[in-house]
């Protein structure tokens, strides 16, 4: 029996790509949008030649919403709540680089203790957000690091510990709306700096163990040593930065270069690896959790007395209006450089705001070092890039 | 490398740049025919190798303006490099032949306000879907402007 026409229409026959075998057989393997190594929604677009990549497409944008166009329709006081959710593993920090950027277009000043307010919930959130980083990145590389999830287990214990004293803070785990225009939303409650201390002693006793857990680990070193290495003049061309640019031998550090929110008071290293390979960026973030703490505990030590707001009691969406011109801030975010170029015209709205997300900029390195890597070197160098997707699409 | 210097450097190398010292960084805006060959010099003769960002204003009836931020991160010397398309017009030269980071951020750029960049290598929308219609950063873009159908 046939079927009608009418029924079945014609297919087009579907394109078939030759392959070539001048070589050996190549493959082209999509991964991802959902790939669980890629920490968000990523697709890479492989080449391969057997196990060896050869080539690499990039797809990224699944989680783009628009934030600049976002920006230009909120006001200067809506839209730091949205900021936090460009880079939300480290909203601290994303949200403090637009509230800086509105402060100094309009002149604002922001009070002593406002600022080291900044300073210590940055350094908590990079705390936080660098054992997200080294759980998620050992889970990846699969049981041979101790049984699999062990490391990622060990480090979100921690990091709900860190989330903890956000959440005493803020009253959120998460997305805080902790900084404002002229300081900060909150002051730290009774008893909470006691319990300050203490995690931060435990997590500094806790970074012995995910050591000793790691670096005398061969599989350890057979993963990362030597893989995706990222030269000085790659890494300063594609526009790295945080601890990308430092584990592959550029000592720059916005805090130290370009000092912000008191940054200039504390003492602290800035940890910097020549060898540009996955375990350089390892050793930097491992030296950079010591550093967070270091500071963490200088300022504990010596908050200032005094308001922490130059600006109590705002509650109007609308009564921060920002004269004409144009600034760019940025900061020292967990992932690098976050910054916000702001243009106001007058109004209680900017008329163009430009986000520069750390990770968008990190992971544009990719496509350049992982072509002749295996397909397992790839889920190792995507996890020491350290993406978060919310601010790569924005 | 002070702002003063460089400045002075740019002025005697390229006559038709304006300078802008003050504010987050020294202020160079440059005719777009002179775009690539300034960026060779910001990272040849300023030693401005680390490229922070590319985008785009749209000063609506005055047309399009391309920024770029480039660093010399050993002295912490910064350039914000500007250029005025024209109104009306989006061709812009591309930078990635200078700085490798151009690549995706001219992507994005020409994503969101359709600036088309000579030269760029592999031209694609960067972050909204191939069959996009628009470009959402452009002022006559509304923000309300409808999902085109899915498919």
């Amino acid at each position: 029996m046939t079927v009608p026409d009418t029924m079945m229409p014609e297919t087009p026959a579907r394109a078939v790509r030759t392959l070539d075998y001048t070589g050996s057989e190549r493959l082209t393997m999509n991964m991802g949008p959902q790939h669980p190594s890629a920490h968000g929604v990523f697709r890479a677009i492989l080449e391969l030649e057997g196990e060896r990549v050869v080539g690499v497409d990039a797809v990224i944008g699944y989680l783009h919403r628009c934030h600049e166009k976002l920006a230009e329709n909120l006001t200067y006081v809506q839209y730091p709540s949205i900021a936090s959710k460009t880079d939300y593993v480290a909203a601290m920090t994303s949200e403090l680089a637009y509230v800086m950027a509105t402060e100094g277009l309009a002149k604002i000043e922001v009070p002593k203790r406002a600022q080291y307010l900044r300073v210590l919930v940055a350094e908590l959130q990079r705390i936080a957000s660098h054992c997200l980083w080294l759980g998620t990145w050992c889970m990846d590389m699969g049981g041979a690091l101790g049984g699999g999830a062990t490391v990622f287990l060990y480090c979100i214990r921690e990091r709900e510990l860190v989330l903890d004293l956000f959440e005493s803070l803020t009253g959120a785990r998460l997305l805080y709306g902790f900084h404002q225009i002229g300081g900060v939303r909150y002051d730290v409650p009774d008893g909470w700096s006691a319990q300050c201390r203490q995690t931060v002693d435990l997590i500094e006793q806790r970074l012995v163990e995910y050591e000793g857990l790691l670096v005398e680990n061969a599989f350890f070193q057979m993963r990362t040593k030597g893989v995706g290495v990222i030269s000085r003049e790659l890494a300063e061309d594609v526009g790295l930065s945080g601890p990308l640019l430092r584990g592959s031998g550029v000592a720059y550090d916005l805090r130290r270069a370009h000092p912000y929110s008191s940054y200039e008071d504390f003492q602290f290293d800035i940890p910097v690896q020549p060898a540009g390979d996955c375990y350089a960026r390892y050793e930097v973030r491992m030296v950079e959790f010591r550093q967070s703490i270091r500071i963490i505990r200088q300022i504990l030590d010596g908050l200032p007395e005094g308001p922490i707001s130059s600006r109590p009691g705002v509650k109007s969406v609308a009564q921060v209006r920002v004269p004409k011109g144009e600034i760019y801030t940025r900061v020292e975010g967990p992932r690098g450089e976050v910054g916000c170029y702001l243009i106001g015209e007058g109004g209680p709205k900017p008329y163009r705001m430009k986000w520069r997300g750390a990770s968008f900029s990190n992971l544009a390195v990719l496509p350049h070092i992982i072509p002749g890597h295996s397909v397992a070197d790839v889920v190792a160098i995507m996890g020491s890039v350290d993406p978060v997707f919310g601010e790569v699409d924005r | 490398m002070t702002d003063t210097d460089a400045g002075a450097r740019i002025a005697a190398e390229f006559p038709d740049v304006v300078v802008t010292p003050g504010g987050s960084a020294l202020t160079i805006t440059v005719p777009v025919s002179q775009w690539l060959a300034f960026a060779q010099f910001a990272k040849g003769a300023l030693a401005c190798r680390w490229f922070s960002f590319l985008s785009a204003v749209d000063w609506k009836d005055e047309g399009l303006e391309v920024i770029a931020w480039v660093e010399n991160t050993d002295e912490h010397f910064n350039l914000l490099l500007k250029t005025k398309l024209g109104p009306g017009q989006t061709a812009c030269p591309s930078l990635v032949s200078v700085y490798r980071g151009a690549n995706w951020m001219e992507r994005e750029c020409f994503d969101m306000f359709g600036v088309v960049f000579d030269g760029h290598p592999d031209l694609r929308r960067m972050l909204l879907p191939d069959d996009w219609v628009g470009h959402p950063l452009l002022k006559s873009y509304a923000v309300d402007t409808p999902y085109p159908p899915y498919r």
